[in-house]
């Protein structure tokens, strides 16, 4: 039976060069991290941990774009939705935890910044902060650093579409463009900046639009199809690496959670909005296409939730357990010592 | 010893470390083929080429925000804003991002940055080319800021500031460039930051200075001592973090402090400085700290009859050292 059903389909993740392992592996980062947010919330509303920011309906955006890359000599600038993305470049469940209860132990901060704002020099990921799109003129530096000492790495930066309204998008854009810096620029759009929609925040079609005034290309992508991220992301990557520069992609997605567990979207959104973008879910297409392609069948999605369960259960339950940091680390790392 | 101007000091220290360490480079506006509005950068675009002596778009928070990017990797940009007006559209990247990169990876990356930018009025700049900004960069933990006023320590200094393993905020006095010469050795060396210096030795008043006016306070001093008082005279420059110990030996000294600088007084670094003495040594003093400072106006006019009543100049000074000798 599953002959004469994958022989109807295309498969499409060959002709992009990727293995039945690797998709199976990309399928098995998004399912994590959905699992490791789903979790979150739950923690948050036991009141076990303070804050929740969500990647929900953002996953294939971002592992579709992070799989483009190389882990071992790329750099990340993620924003704070990107778990997507920072998992694929090495963060565990075990990381991601640490941070959501703020522990000693917590690879990105030491328990200093609030979850979603990642960091970590061993997975190649440059510490960002709160204030959105400052981390986009650190990419275009990394960059410049990168060129300087004769790499061929390529830095990718990430930020949602309120965001390319900040004058560090723009004076970013303008200097890797000016300069044919090996930048890739990642928008998310999710249709929401808080609760601010598109249409109050941008007056062009496309945040894709905007590479035009830089001089690189801008390309607008479906951010609920993982391969066609891949794809376009890959070509940003070849592109950067052969010395033609930057790009810009919009990955179009939206957002099933408010924006934070401080918020209730149900203030600014219309109702049965999010149960119609549901039916987009990125998880549940992928899922449909490792099974028509014959890569995925029951018993092999079954073994991944299994383990990525576990995972969950395990890094939480020791992320609960693990110490805080000690009150006078307070007074650490200001300056070198 | 040769005897160099300040921005000749502040050139040399540039243009060493990039001979030294191919990791330094500098990026801001004008700072290439120009070499800079001030000549600050002159002849280093020849001598190390486009790649390490930048030119970049117009935009201020991209020079930060790139530099930054590329100090956390591991290089160490010198970042020019072009004046210290200028810095505002910056001041995020610089107080949200690299004073705070450190701090908030819990020690994983630094950001070994400098920021050059010349500060201060007497130049016929206006408004908005002759600000002393300083003291807003004074309370930002993670980050440190260095005033030079003279040849010798703007150079040691500098070459400090390449080498720290963090971001350094350089403010150069726009007035110092040409107006300032002095001795500095013809071999290597540099200037501690953190370290408040004394510049003059002296019994009956201290005054604590920093930039352009600890000039005039060298000159006022000279004609102090023709009325019978020697003063003594500390150069903070480093302004964040304060040198606190020499602030208050420097008090201790003479019982009767004060405190001068171009900037505004209200939220000024005399206020803290004035905060030190009053927690450590009140009770050693033998008059009221006084401060002497640029007016509460938000900057320098631009017709010169203004001007010069906004500056300080050493008859100003002069003034305010004889009258606390003589409490």
């Amino acid at each position: 039976m599953g002959d004469s059903r994958t022989s109807q389909v295309e498969n499409k993740h060959k002709k992009l060069g990727l293995s039945d392992e690797q998709v199976l592996s990309m399928y098995q980062d998004m399912l994590l991290v959905r699992k490791i947010d789903e979790r979150t919330w739950i923690l948050n509303r036991a009141g076990k941990i303070p804050f929740v920011l969500s990647c929900q309906g953002q996953e294939a955006a971002q592992i579709g774009a992070a799989y483009a890359l190389d882990k071992n000599k790329d750099y990340l600038c993620p924003y704070y939705r990107d778990a997507g993305v920072v998992i694929v470049f090495g963060m565990t469940a075990k990381d991601l935890m640490l941070s959501s209860f703020a522990r000693a132990e917590d690879p990105n901060s030491g328990g200093r910044q609030m979850p979603g704002h990642f960091g970590g020099k061993k997975y190649r990921i440059l510490s960002g902060s709160s204030p959105v799109t400052t981390q986009v003129p650190h990419a275009v530096g990394l960059a410049l650093a990168g060129r300087l000492e004769g790499k061929d790495l390529v830095t990718f930066v990430s930020f949602g579409e309120g965001s390319s309204n900040q004058g560090d998008f723009h004076e970013g854009a303008n200097f890797a463009g000016v300069h044919k810096l090996p930048v890739i620029f990642f928008c998310e759009n999710n249709k929401y900046a808080i609760s601010v929609p598109y249409s109050k925040q941008v007056a062009c079609n496309s945040i894709a639009d905007r590479a035009l005034g830089y001089g690189f290309p801008g390309i607008s992508v479906d951010g609920s199809d993982v391969l066609e991220v891949y794809k376009v992301t890959k070509e940003a990557a070849d592109r950067a690496r052969r010395g033609e520069g930057a790009t810009l992609i919009e990955a179009r997605c939206f957002r099933y959670m408010p924006h934070s567990s401080d918020d209730d979207d149900r203030t600014y959104r219309p109702e049965g909005e999010v149960a119609e973008e549901k039916k987009q879910d990125p998880i549940h297409q992928f899922n449909h296409y490792l099974k028509e392609v014959g890569v995925l069948n029951e018993e092999k999605e079954k073994e991944i939730l299994e383990w990525v369960t576990k995972e969950i259960d395990e890094a939480t339950e020791y992320a609960e357990n693990a110490p805080s940091p000690a009150p006078e680390d307070t007074l650490k790392h200001i300056y070198a010592e | 010893m040769t005897i160099i101007t300040y921005i000749e000091a502040i050139n040399q220290a540039m243009r060493e470390e990039m001979a030294r360490d191919q990791k330094v480079f500098v990026l801001g506006e004008d700072v290439g083929l120009k070499g800079g509005v001030f000549k600050a950068t002159q002849g280093l675009y020849e001598e190390f080429g486009e790649a390490r002596v930048m030119d970049t778009p117009l935009a201020e928070s991209a020079i930060a925000g790139v530099a930054i990017g590329a100090a956390a990797y591991g290089l160490r940009p010198i970042a020019e804003m072009q004046f210290a007006d200028f810095i505002m559209p910056a001041v995020n990247q610089i107080v949200s991002e690299a004073a705070k990169m450190r701090y908030r990876s819990n020690g994983d990356w630094n950001c070994p940055l400098v920021i050059r930018a010349p500060y201060g009025g007497g130049v016929h700049g206006g408004l908005y080319h002759s600000q002393c900004v300083e003291a807003m960069f004074c309370n930002i933990p993670g980050l440190k800021v260095v005033t030079p006023s003279t040849p010798y320590d703007a150079k040691g200094l500098l070459i400090s500031a390449i080498r720290d393993e963090d971001p350094v905020l350089f403010f150069e006095h726009k007035r110092c460039y040409r107006f300032i010469k002095g001795e500095v050795p013809d071999i290597e060396y540099t200037v501690p930051i953190g370290k408040a210096d004394v510049k003059r030795e002296g019994e009956d008043i201290t005054v604590i200075t920093y930039g352009l006016t600890l000039h005039f306070a060298l000159q006022a001093a000279d004609k102090l001592e023709k009325d019978g008082y020697s003063a003594h005279i500390l150069d903070l420059r480093t302004l964040y973090p304060l040198d606190k110990e020499s602030i208050v030996q420097a008090a201790r000294k003479t019982g009767k402090v004060l405190i001068v600088h171009e900037d505004n007084k209200e939220g000024g670094v005399g206020g803290e400085v004035a905060g030190i003495i009053a927690e450590e040594c009140l009770y050693e003093l033998d008059a009221p700290v006084k401060r002497l400072c640029g007016p509460d106006v938000p900057a320098t006019p631009y017709n010169g009859v203004m001007e010069k009543f906004f500056m300080l100049n050493p008859d100003k000074v002069y003034k305010a050292m004889a009258e606390l000798a003589a409490f």
